[in-house]
Order: C-alpha cells, then sequence, then structure tokens
C-alpha cells in the first residue's frame, strides 16, 4: 500500500514539478539575473544596476510606466462603475426567466478573440469608420474626425476588454446577497444610495476585489488594444518592453523592464488581498 | 429597487435604457464587422455597396477571398495545430497537477500550490519574454558546451506551444480541482477492498467521474491557446499564429478579408461556446 502510495505521488509531481520549473520559476530567475547584466566597453557581461539607472533617468521610461500605472488604475474604476449596474440588473432587478439569457448574452462576445474586438472598435472609430459615415449622413459632423488614436478611444477598448472580469465576479456575489436585506432597509426608508453604500458594496466586496486585481493585471500586461488603439504619443509600458526586445535588441534592458512590470502587478495584487483580507486561493477561485 | 419592491416608472425605465446601451456597447463592434464582411466594397467600411460573397469564395487579382487565401488559411492551420498540442499537454499536466493537490500529501505542498497559481498573476508578456529568454540561455549553452544545436530552443512553433501551455495548465488544474472535490472517495476505498490498485481505481473510477471537467477545460484551453496574443507575440518564429498574422495586417491596414475570417470566427467561437454550456447543463 505504502508502496503504492509512493508510485503514484512521483507520477502526479513529476510533470507538475517540470512545468513549474523549467517553464516559470528557471525562467523568472534567469529574467531577475539577465535584468542586473550589461555588456562592458570590452564587449563582456559584467553585473551592473545600469538598466534599472536607465529607468530612472530617462523620462521617457519611468513616465511611461507612471502612466501605464494610472491608466490602469482608471481603466480598473470605470470598469467597475459600468459594470456594477449591470450585474445588479441581471441579479436582482430582471425577471428571473431572463436572467440566463442576460447572462449568456454578456458572456458571449468575450469567448472572441481580442484581436477581433479590437478590429471590430477600429472600424467602426476610424476617420472612414462606420459612426463617422452615420454622423455625416444625420448632418451633426461636416467632415469625419479621427476617433481612434486617442486616450479615450484606448481606454474605451480597455475598458470593453476587462469587462467580463468584473462582470462574472460582481454577477455571483450579488447573488448571493439575501434580498430581504434590501426589502427591510426599504422598509425602515432607507434611500437608493444608502442601500447601496451600507448594503450592496460591502455585500459585494470580495467580488470587487478580485474582479478589480484580475481588470488592473490585465490592463497593465495588455499589449494589443493600446497599441491599436492608442495613438503614437500614447505608449503603453508593454511596447516599451517589444521595443527593447524586437527592435533595439536589447534583452538586458527589456529584463529590467519586465520586471519592473512584475513587480507592479504583484504589487497591486498583494494590496488588493491584503485591504480585503482574502487569499490568493479564494480569489483565483 | 429590487424586483419583489415597487419601483418608480423611472427608475425602471431608465434601467432598461442603461441596459440596452451596454449591450449595443457590447455587440456593435462584433455586429458591424460581421456585415461588412459581406459588403460589396474594397474597404471595411461604408456606404453599403450590396450584399457579396467574394470575400470568402472570391479568387479575383484584386479581390481574393478567406477561402483562397494561402497566408491566412495557413496562419489558421499553425492556430488549430498550436491548440491541439497545448491542449493534449495541458489537459494530462492540470489533471496530473489537481490529482496532486487535492489526494496527496507531501513536504512544502502550500508552497507548490502558490507556484501553480504564479502563471495566472504574472502578465502573459512577462511570461513570454522570460521564456524567450530561458530557452534562448540554454540555446547558448548546450553549443558551448557540447556543441548541440538545439532547434526547440529558438522561438518557434514548439516555443509557443510551451509558452501557452505554461499558463494554460493552470487553468486547467484548477477546473478539474474544483470537480475533484465533490467527488466520493469511499467509492475509491470499495474498489481498493475488492482488490484494485491506484492507477487501476485512478483510471476506472475517479477519471470517469472526471470526464466532463476535463473536456469542458479541453475546450476552453483549446480556445484560449488559438485566441492567445500577449505570450505568442514573443516566442513566434517564421509560423505565424492566426492572431499575430491578423495584428500584423490590421497594423499595416486592413481589407474585409479580415472581416470574412472574423466573422467566422464569431460564428465559430459563439457556437463552440453555446454548445459547451449546454453540455455543462446537462452534467448538472
Amino acid at each position: 500500500m505504502k508502496y503504492q502510495y509512493r508510485w503514484a505521488l512521483l507520477f502526479f509531481l513529476t510533470p507538475v514539478l517540470l512545468w513549474l520549473v523549467l517553464l516559470i520559476v528557471l525562467p523568472q530567475i534567469d529574467l531577475f539575473i539577465m535584468s542586473f547584466r550589461v555588456e562592458n566597453d570590452a564587449g563582456e557581461m559584467v553585473w551592473s544596476i545600469v538598466n534599472y539607472l536607465n529607468f530612472f533617468n530617462e523620462p521617457i521610461y519611468w513616465l511611461t510606466f507612471v502612466r501605464t500605472a494610472v491608466y490602469s488604475v482608471l481603466v480598473t474604476f470605470l470598469t467597475f462603475l459600468i459594470a456594477l449596474p449591470v450585474a445588479f440588473y441581471i441579479t436582482k432587478v430582471v425577471k428571473p426567466k431572463f436572467q440566463g439569457f442576460l447572462t449568456l448574452f454578456l458572456l458571449l462576445p468575450f469567448w472572441v478573440s481580442e484581436m477581433v474586438r479590437v478590429y471590430g472598435w477600429m472600424i467602426l472609430l476610424r476617420e472612414s469608420g462606420v459612426i463617422n459615415h452615420f454622423f455625416l449622413k444625420l448632418g451633426i459632423l461636416n467632415h469625419p474626425i479621427e476617433m481612434l488614436y486617442r486616450d479615450s478611444t484606448m481606454m474605451l477598448g480597455l475598458i470593453y476588454t476587462s469587462m467580463l472580469f468584473m462582470v462574472v465576479p460582481l454577477i455571483s456575489v450579488l447573488e448571493s446577497l439575501d434580498d430581504s436585506l434590501i426589502e427591510a432597509a426599504y422598509d425602515l426608508g432607507a434611500n437608493m444610495w444608502s442601500v447601496l453604500f451600507k448594503i450592496i458594496i460591502p455585500h459585494a466586496a470580495p467580488g470587487i476585489v478580485s474582479g478589480s486585481i484580475v481588470v488592473f493585471m490585465l490592463t497593465l500586461g495588455n499589449y494589443l488594444t493600446p497599441n491599436l488603439m492608442g495613438g503614437k504619443n500614447s505608449l503603453w509600458f508593454t511596447e516599451q518592453i517589444y521595443n527593447q526586445f524586437i527592435a533595439s535588441f536589447n534583452w538586458n534592458q527589456g529584463s529590467a523592464f519586465g520586471f519592473l512590470l512584475l513587480f507592479l502587478s504583484s504589487l497591486a495584487i498583494w494590496l488588493g488581498l491584503k485591504l480585503s483580507k482574502q487569499t490568493l486561493r479564494k480569489v483565483v477561485q | 429597487m429590487i424586483r419583489s419592491l415597487p419601483n418608480s416608472r423611472a427608475y425602471t425605465l431608465s434601467f432598461k435604457i442603461y441596459i440596452t446601451l451596454y449591450f449595443t456597447f457590447l455587440f456593435a463592434p462584433l455586429l458591424v464587422t460581421c456585415i461588412l464582411a459581406f459588403n460589396d466594397s474594397q474597404f471595411p467600411s461604408l456606404p453599403w455597396k450590396g450584399f457579396t460573397l467574394e470575400w470568402f469564395t472570391g479568387n479575383l487579382q484584386e479581390r481574393v477571398g478567406i477561402f483562397h487565401d494561402q497566408i491566412n488559411l495557413d496562419s489558421i492551420w499553425v492556430s488549430i495545430r498550436v491548440a491541439f498540442f497545448v491542449t493534449l499537454l495541458a489537459v494530462s499536466v492540470g489533471t496530473c497537477g489537481a490529482f496532486l493537490f487535492e489526494q496527496e500529501e507531501f513536504p512544502l505542498k502550500q508552497f507548490l500550490y502558490f507556484l501553480m497559481l504564479a502563471p495566472l498573476v504574472i502578465p502573459g508578456v512577462i511570461l513570454g519574454i522570460s521564456i524567450l529568454m530561458f530557452s534562448t540561455t540554454l540555446g547558448i549553452y548546450f553549443e558551448e558546451s557540447w556543441n548541440m544545436d538545439v532547434s526547440l530552443f529558438r522561438p518557434g512553433f514548439w516555443l509557443v506551444v510551451l509558452g501557452q501551455f505554461s499558463f494554460i495548465s493552470t487553468l486547467v488544474a484548477l477546473v478539474v480541482s474544483a470537480r475533484l472535490k465533490k467527488f466520493d472517495r469511499t467509492l475509491e476505498e470499495a474498489a481498493m477492498n475488492l482488490g484494485a490498485n491506484r492507477f487501476e481505481v485512478i483510471w476506472h473510477i475517479t477519471l470517469k467521474f472526471l470526464r466532463p471537467a476535463i473536456f469542458g477545460a479541453g475546450a476552453v484551453a483549446f480556445l484560449m491557446s488559438f485566441e492567445n496574443f500577449n505570450t505568442t507575440l514573443f516566442l513566434v518564429g517564421s509560423e505565424a499564429t492566426l492572431p499575430i498574422n491578423l495584428y500584423l495586417q490590421v497594423r499595416d491596414g486592413s481589407t474585409p478579408v479580415i472581416n470574412s475570417i472574423s466573422f467566422l470566427l464569431i460564428v465559430g467561437t459563439s457556437l463552440a461556446a453555446l454548445a459547451n454550456l449546454y453540455f455543462s447543463r446537462k452534467k448538472d
């Protein structure tokens, strides 16, 4: 019995260990080491913190970093603002027979590739796009305007892409909210806002936190949407990483950037978990 | 406020308007993409110039429909192959992970579990660059130490498979674990009392029980791999996957062929999503 048990453990442990060590742990360690290596004048690789100093000395680098972080926070907050009424409507307001149907339709667009969704927005918003066409036809505009390649459209794209990861946790957390709490508050004369701030939001806090963490992380690490919908001046930090790796071929600088991004996203997750006293285990489930 | 309470008409009406706007926001880009795939025009934009299927079936000099567009067809085939291998690997290793964390006891279990969740919280771009760097480091090492040139370590098909596998396995493991938690372990004890060994129990009993979860996780893994962009971007070699290929085309200007591909993807994934939902409803 004991003998068999050990074999089973080994059978399950080996592939999992191979996967985690070879594809996660060692590559991350390598990334960390490489970010402290730099080529000196003689063409040899030496230890140095120059890659990190570059980041702080070149305003373009750290400005992009700060911009990406601030915009990601903004996207997370706006996504929450838009998603909360939707989740509330589906769980509490609409007739129960429409619930399943609405939820299904809510999820459907997110099965489609992000590339296709961004492309859809591009043909809607660009200068020769569908929205401009209708505005011209209706006489709202005299000449087409370029709605793409602005920070606001980039935000729109990011909010659109992240929506699912906010709506789903909110729906599941609001489903567990007992209707009689809201009824009691109503009977005691509470208005809509006090119900919202004293009952709904405190109850939904775990869902809000897990949704926000996921949305923030995905927005921070997004490349496609800022690259295709943002303008030339709206650089995202992932684009800086891409430029270092693919365009400048400076992998050491790129790994320093990568490590900074990883640090920021881990910090945000850690803060979110601490503030809400949750564990990672709970959030992912 | 909620359906059991009296609501003012203004409240109900404004909520209905909001929800309508929200669903318009969700579906507008997809619908427009689909509709413009059938527009008889050289550009994916209005005005409407009549219905045509040429962006699917056409094979003219200036209009090559998707069914004759070799570059795009090749990239679809690459994506299908990548997704096939990723699904195969992720389902096998992910299921091992589920058994490991649900049914086995060993030192450092909590730590390893935490490590297994890590791929979910590491941005895809970072996974991509770290795997690219590590494989290059290994490649140089093999080259210098043993004078071996290992093509696996260069960006290309298998590196893309490994990169996507590295985080999709975690999802599979979580989905399968959730099902394994509901498994009644007295069934295993009964089988063992009747003389089955551990592997026979797993093969004949536990895996049978897990089958719906494994198929569901496999479908999700396939789709996630098929659509992955961030991790793939850094690992791709000469064989571009479909999202990468579409990205390159959209960046340099677009033709309605992209709409016709998008149309096929939207219809395909919607059907897959509905089928997945139907089967998961049925098993509950």
